[in-house]
């Protein structure tokens, strides 16, 4: 992966915004603030930013940490959050639409062929490695 | 000869709206004090019971040049006199059918039970059929050319 | 032709707003039959009335027409100072421009255009209108309580002491419902047996009070007034006049294993029982999904036990028929049912249980003796986990769960917390919330006290999951304002279910024709104005069956409801609904079509002379209207094929006019 100091080329954050909530089709205003999701989160304790943050952040239009933040690989997407939200408003696919943000980013090349050699090893198919570069050298 | 674009594109359709007073007027009043804007087109006439409902009702409106006609009431099983929506919802399966024999599309007129309780679900079900009858455009088949001034 | 007048309400700047009301005062002064028009701030004001009254006298009017709020708001207040001017009050007419106009659209061209149309329809009906007088009917002076728990109790003693018979129609075998489950009560904590028993005792020795316990409204028929109700009593198989409650039967029954509702199943009672020892009636019910005797003919112990002979095997449901002038609907609430909420192992785990299950075993008459001991194992819990909100605020059409506040839950979970730290301190007691709702007298207090004297960790966040392992039930939660994950190992989880009406309540309100709300609460006439009174005449609501209330306030809505059904009994005469159908014997071809389509019954068939045009007589069959009896639902004027049944007061050429007037 890129490296960890680099800065990452962001989108406007207005734009990343709106394009987050269109991608994930959440409406983070439903959200009554209770705090199950982050009670009921396996992964809590891994992440920066807990998935009622994600929400809380969404709406406020705080994208920007939460696009450079490592929490956004800690989800195990296992939708915990989303089965036990009474308001049913679904944390995980925000979660999931900032991600697909990052990734979607042009010009950041999170993976460069330099970088292979740290993950390589004689178990990886090549068809991941195929695959890692399509998704990441952007 | 200049044809005259600005009919077509500034139609509004007229709808009459026949709510009956104990569940859908009421309906209607709660979507009122919510605040939940449907368009002005809607026209409510108020009686007592859907079951009131004569077919005449709604065949005048479409001579007298309505585009569309929807009927409510308490939702089934709720009727204030416990059998008129009933009665309602069978007469005006048959008549549908005859309009739409007449040339009076289906999309123009529709039976929807709205309770007392749905100001929410009578602002969506007449916005829905308020651009479902414009999309259709204006009513010329029944429209009784007498009747108009 | 009409001396019509219209007067187009401000409404402040409610309908002003968004109509130019002098606009709308302008064009309908053009409408035929109009000779006075003008607008005023607020038409309901005195002043107002005073206007309108001025106008019908100076100018002879015949007809009024107000564009205004809803008719459901003010026709009558309308009507009234339209009779006080000497005009007949069915002579005046509202067009909606407030609810159904001017608040939901906000374009002023468009909504003074429509407002235009609203009036000009209603111009167009007046024209129309006759003078209609009410026919009387008389009053039925007895007054019929659905639910016997505090609401029904409440409101029966109310209507009872003012003189009139009431009867109480309660499912269970005894009055007292939920509170009589009940250990304390927020936020005086006096003891909820205490404060209801003796009005249960008051309740069975007023003699103005029957109560029907173990019976259930079969059917309603009828109309404010006179209403005609099928009860069925079910078979007890005890003969309640003769049964003392001394409870022999209960010792000797043998079949012991039958869980205890009452203490909601967390214990067992006997086949023959009594459910509690202040039950009212004090008398014994066999359960006959229980009973040996009754299953399979052997056993019948209790009937050798008994010493006045109340047994009797052979009893049978029994339908009772009762005239009624009011309706109490007190038919209260049940807690949901916590099977799907997986995540907090309610089903998996005994000592994880609803706030009902704790109100029992804290009682001094529950399964423990009121003594607290983890379900499970009967050891004394050292850590103890409340969970808020759990089915209450859920989002609409939620799979489990309601999208309403139960109202109750925040100050009885204070309740619990403050009990158990007062009785044993050594116990750690966690409430986990979302946000704490005290509004109520002595509630913020009484939550405060729980906290700041009785050491009660109030935690911002919710559980996520609760976990049994090895005795214990890990708790996986979040502390929001620290934003941290916590974990605790607790040996009881205490959740505060939400509330929802009770099962009979929707049947119910079909048969009354009563209305309800999506979720199943019962509907008032006005959510403001008019709280304890159904739209249905004659159908008051009391307690939780119209929303979730507390005690206090189920009592005060009890007294309420009491008194508008006094209002009602007091009356010996009732005015009927003027709008009633009325049959054009010279049309009328005698084909019975009305007649059947009339859920009232208030059509019947005469034969009648006629003198013919040759001055012969001839006898004809014609349809004749009960206008004491007719509802005016109009059902018989649309089936009639030959024009002669009519709805006074919505007459076709009256709708006809209207449909012509908007289309115009």
């Amino acid at each position: 992966m890129a490296d960890e100091n680099k800065e990452l080329k962001m989108p406007d954050m207005n734009y990343a915004k709106d394009e987050i909530i269109r991608i994930s089709g959440v409406n983070p205003r439903k959200c009554m603030r209770c705090g199950k999701c982050s009670a009921t989160c396996p992964a809590y304790d891994e992440m920066e930013y807990h998935p009622h943050q994600f929400v809380y952040m969404v709406e406020t239009g705080e994208i920007e940490p939460l696009l450079k933040s490592k929490s956004l690989y800690k989800c195990l997407s296992c939708f915990a959050c989303i089965d036990r939200c009474p308001r049913g408003v679904e944390p995980e696919k925000l979660v999931e639409a900032v991600r697909l943000t990052v990734e979607r980013q042009q010009g950041n090349d999170h993976f460069t062929p330099d970088s292979l050699a740290e993950f390589y090893d004689d178990d990886m198919p090549q068809q991941a490695i195929v695959s890692a570069f399509r998704k990441y050298r952007k | 000869m200049q044809v005259n674009n600005d009919t077509e594109k500034d139609y509004k359709p007229l709808i009459v709206a026949f709510c009956c007073n104990w569940c859908s007027y009421a309906g209607a009043d709660l979507a009122g004090n919510n605040r939940l804007s449907y368009p002005a087109d809607v026209k409510i006439i108020r009686v007592p019971c859907s079951g009131r409902l004569n077919p005449l009702f709604v065949l005048r409106a479409f001579q007298r040049g309505a585009d569309g006609v929807i009927i409510c009431g308490c939702h089934p099983g709720d009727c204030h006199y416990t059998t008129g929506n009933y009665y309602t919802r069978r007469r005006m399966a048959l008549l549908f059918s005859m309009l739409d024999y007449l040339g009076i599309e289906r999309e123009r007129t529709k039976v929807a039970w709205i309770s007392a309780a749905e100001g929410q679900r009578f602002a969506e079900t007449m916005n829905e059929f308020t651009s479902q009858v414009a999309s259709l455009g204006k009513n010329k088949r029944l429209e009784d050319l007498r009747c108009k001034n | 032709m009409q001396r019509i007048g219209v007067f187009v309400c401000h409404c402040g700047t409610n309908i002003a707003g968004t109509v130019d009301v002098s606009q709308v005062a302008e064009a309908l002064s053009h409408e035929p039959g109009v000779v006075y028009s003008k607008d005023y701030t607020y038409m309901c004001s005195a002043t107002g009335q005073g206007m309108l009254k001025d106008a019908i006298r100076d100018y002879n009017l015949t007809g009024v027409v107000i564009c205004s709020c809803s008719p459901r708001m003010h026709e009558n207040t309308f009507r009234k100072a339209a009779e006080q001017a000497g005009l007949n009050p069915f002579m005046l007419e509202i067009a909606n421009i407030r609810e159904q106009c001017s608040w939901v659209h906000k374009d002023m061209a468009i909504g003074t255009a429509k407002a235009i149309v609203l009036g000009r329809a209603a111009v167009a009906k007046v024209n129309l209108n006759a003078p209609l007088t009410s026919g009387e009917t008389a009053v039925t002076k007895r007054a019929l309580v659905i639910g016997g728990g505090i609401a029904g109790i409440q409101t029966a003693l109310d209507i009872a002491d003012a003189g009139f018979p009431v009867d109480i129609v309660e499912k269970k075998p005894t009055i007292g419902g939920k509170m009589a489950q009940l250990d304390k009560t927020f936020p005086t904590l006096d003891c909820a047996a205490c404060i209801l028993t003796p009005k249960m005792v008051e309740a069975q020795q007023n003699e103005n009070i029957t109560i029907y316990s173990y019976s259930e409204v079969e059917d309603v028929k009828g109309f404010v007034g006179n209403f005609d109700v099928k009860i069925r009593r079910k078979a007890r198989y005890v003969d309640e006049t003769k049964c003392t409650g001394c409870g022999l039967c209960t010792e000797k029954c043998p079949m012991k294993k039958v869980p205890n509702e009452f203490n909601l199943g967390m214990d067992s009672r006997h086949a023959v029982y009594i459910p509690f020892a202040q039950a009212v009636p004090k008398v014994a019910t066999i359960d006959p999904n229980y009973c040996l005797k009754l299953k399979s003919g052997k056993c019948g112990l209790c009937s050798k036990v008994c010493s006045v002979g109340a047994i009797d095997y052979t009893q049978k449901d029994e339908i009772i028929e009762e005239k009624y002038g009011a309706i109490v609907v007190a038919t209260g609430y049940n807690p949901i049912s916590l099977d799907k909420f997986d995540e907090f192992a309610y089903s998996k785990s005994k000592d994880v249980i609803s706030s009902l299950e704790l109100e029992r075993l804290m009682n001094a008459a529950g399964p423990t003796g009121g003594t607290l001991l983890r379900p499970s194992d009967g050891t004394h819990p050292h850590t103890v986990v409340f969970v808020q909100c759990v089915g209450s605020r859920c989002e609409a059409n939620a799979e489990k769960g309601k999208e309403y506040c139960s109202k109750i839950c925040c100050m009885y979970t204070a309740k619990h917390a403050m009990l158990i730290r007062d009785k044993y301190p050594d116990t750690d007691v966690y409430v986990f919330y979302i946000d704490v709702r005290t509004p109520g007298k002595n509630f913020d207090e009484f939550y405060r006290r729980a906290v700041e004297q009785y050491g009660v960790h109030y935690i911002k966040g919710m559980v996520g999951k609760v976990t049994p392992e090895d005795g214990k039930l890990k708790v996986q939660a979040s502390d929001l304002l620290d934003n941290r994950q916590l974990k605790i190992d607790a040996d009881m989880v205490v959740l505060a279910a939400a509330i929802e009406p009770d099962k009979s309540a929707r049947p119910l309100a079909t048969m009354l024709t009563a209305s309800m709300d999506t979720n199943d609460f019962f509907t008032e006439a006005h959510p403001k104005l008019r709280p304890v009174e159904s739209p249905t005449a004659g159908v008051f609501l009391s307690g939780v069956c119209q929303g979730p209330k507390d005690i206090p306030e189920t009592v005060a809505q009890a007294g309420a409801a009491a008194s508008k059904a006094i209002g009602l009994l007091c009356k010996d005469k009732l005015k009927n609904n003027a709008c009633v159908a009325e049959s054009n014997e010279m049309m009328c071809n005698g084909c019975s079509q009305c007649e059947k389509v009339c859920a009232y019954g208030a059509i019947t068939y005469v034969d009648k002379e006629f003198r013919m045009p040759d001055r012969t007589t001839q006898v004809r069959r014609v349809a004749s209207v009960n206008p004491a009896v007719c509802q005016g639902c109009g059902a018989c004027a649309s089936a009639c094929p030959s024009g002669a049944m009519d709805l006074k007061g919505f007459k076709n050429d009256q709708i006809l006019a209207e449909v012509d007037a908007l289309c115009r």
